[in-house]
């Protein structure tokens, strides 16, 4: 491991001037595999759209530091099944950092999605259209597509939600591959055991860092009992944030 | 006999032929552009588009009088305006598209018909709102085909950010800015293929043309491709029936072609093999595992 890869500088992310995490200062390693914790509407799935540049920061600034090439993978409600296109067309957007708005697929492109289809254990499913697939089928899909993503840092926000067993295990094995190969992986999760099991580091959110470092000493009762009484509900009322007058 | 029924029509009067190209390359941009309004839940969109068109084409007729080339250009930057405007309203407020665009397209048709009214008659209202293809001079059939050639380029050139945009917006997002400047194009371009459609089938009915055929497609095919190649194919035999129900059994023209593509829709929503409604009624076994 070496240096950050990205460093937040007092970061506060939300919408319309409401923050779903705010004040937000921390690094992440190069090469670490992070997980995201937190109760719900503790703004985790925010602070990775503000990571991938979906949502600009209210406040403060996200460094990615190097040429580092992300991929994001959101909660799959985003994505439209009902749209009839097929599985390997799907996987084949992955490609899209070299082939671009025009470029053709070659047969080497062609023979790297059947790689990517065949590692998450869906050969013969090329042909079929994405609203034929399971949920956890179509989550295999998207890891596939990631693959040929190539990318250096990886966002994944509740990767493991709504699969089985077989292929939850399946996936985290990607994503274990990928560590060793030297990539930056943050994860969105709910499974603690999965997080003390698999993720070296993790950072516990509740609109804001309640603790991030090793994930044994971030997990503690004292820090996840703290976690669960900062969740407050959205105000519409709020006041301008002192820090925000005071900076 | 055949020959006198289906060919002659076409072959012996010029202001038949002229429509028929028109038809063909009405269709051949309409299928695909109102395959992807209907897969992106805008089949509505188009309507709405194609009263927006009409203060560009009064003002045209006020200016010009009943040219079409002056209707059509002035019908393309009202619809051009009030897709922009709409899209800017959505990303600078908190209303959504849909809300943004019904605003706009109610000014725009008020404006319109009041333009209408200042210098006209209903006659002329009728003109503009359901067309005449077979007064199409060669002007304004040279101009139908380089609009629509136009779009079929344009669409040509955003396809794969556009599928990008309609599966997966977010995943665009993350790797392109594109998404924006593709939504924009891709509405520019439902306004060129209303308003190529316009001078032929008027305002009301040229939306016809492009949603009918998209939504027949649904029932024949289950990819992308099928589809659009269903949805032109399918909008090239309701022009050509079309124009030779129009001419045999008297008929207005546009109606008669939007009347085809009507049935087309209806065969295909009762026999289609895609969710079609006899399929359905059968009792069938289950294939196996």
């Amino acid at each position: 491991m070496s240096g950050p890869i990205l460093t937040l500088k007092d970061v506060t992310l939300g919408y319309d001037r409401h923050p779903a995490v705010h004040h937000l200062t921390l690094q992440i390693t190069r090469g670490s595999l992070s997980a995201v914790v937190g109760p719900n509407g503790a703004g985790k799935s925010t602070l990775l759209k503000g990571l991938s540049g979906a949502l600009e920061p209210l406040s403060g600034t996200i460094l990615t530091k190097g040429a580092a090439r992300m991929a994001w993978l959101p909660q799959t409600a985003a994505l439209d099944r009902s749209f009839p296109i097929s599985v390997f067309d799907l996987v084949a957007m992955g490609l899209w950092h070299r082939l671009g708005p025009f470029g053709r697929l070659s047969p080497t492109d062609r023979t790297q999605v059947h790689d990517a289809l065949s590692a998450v254990g869906l050969s013969g499913f090329e042909r079929r259209t994405i609203d034929a697939l399971s949920g956890g089928q179509l989550q295999r899909a998207l890891f596939a597509r990631l693959m040929l993503q190539d990318a250096d840092l990886i966002l994944l926000d509740e990767p493991l939600a709504a699969v089985d067993t077989k292929t939850s295990a399946d996936l985290i094995d990607l994503i274990r591959t990928w560590h060793a190969q030297g990539r930056t992986i943050i994860v969105v999760l709910h499974d603690m055991q999965i997080v003390r099991n698999i993720f070296p580091q993790t950072l516990l959110l509740a609109r804001e860092c309640v603790a991030h470092g090793p994930t044994e000493d971030v997990l503690s009762e004292h820090n996840l009992a703290r976690a669960r009484d900062m969740i407050e509900a959205f105000d519409e009322a709020a006041h301008v944030c002192a820090q925000e007058l005071v900076s | 006999m055949i020959y006198d029924a289906l060919i002659a029509p076409f072959t012996e009067f010029e202001f038949m032929s002229r429509a028929l190209i028109g038809c063909i390359a009405l269709s051949l941009a309409a299928g695909p552009v109102g395959t992807f309004l209907m897969l992106r839940r805008m089949s509505l969109f188009g309507d709405a588009m194609a009263h927006a068109i009409l203060p560009g084409a009064a003002i045209g007729y006020l200016v010009a009088g009943l040219s079409l080339t002056a209707m059509t250009l002035g019908g393309l930057a009202a619809g051009l305006v009030v897709v922009l405007l709409a899209g800017l309203v959505t990303r600078a407020t908190q209303m959504r598209e849909d809300a943004s665009l019904a605003g706009f397209y109610l000014i725009s048709l008020a404006l319109g018909v009041t333009i209408v009214s200042l210098k006209g008659s209903n006659v002329d209202l009728l003109r503009v709102l359901f067309g005449s293809i077979l007064a199409l001079d060669d002007a304004a059939t040279i101009l139908l085909c380089g609009m629509t050639s136009m779009t079929l380029i344009g669409l040509a050139l955003i396809f794969r950010p556009l599928v990008m945009e309609c599966v997966d917006p977010s995943f665009l997002r993350s790797v392109s800015r594109a998404g924006g400047p593709v939504h924009l194009v891709f509405l520019a371009l439902v306004v060129t293929t209303l308003v190529s459609g316009f001078n032929a089938l008027g305002t009301l009915l040229s939306v016809g043309i492009m949603m009918l055929p998209a939504i027949t497609a649904r029932f024949w095919a289950t990819e992308l491709t099928g589809m659009i190649f269903v949805a032109t194919l399918s909008g090239l035999a309701a022009s050509v029936v079309g124009l030779l129900v129009s001419w045999h059994f008297g008929l207005p023209s546009g109606p008669a072609i939007i009347l085809v593509a009507g049935c087309f829709y209806l065969l295909s929503l009762a026999f289609g093999p895609r969710g079609g409604l006899i399929l359905k009624i059968l009792p069938q076994h289950h294939l196996e595992a």
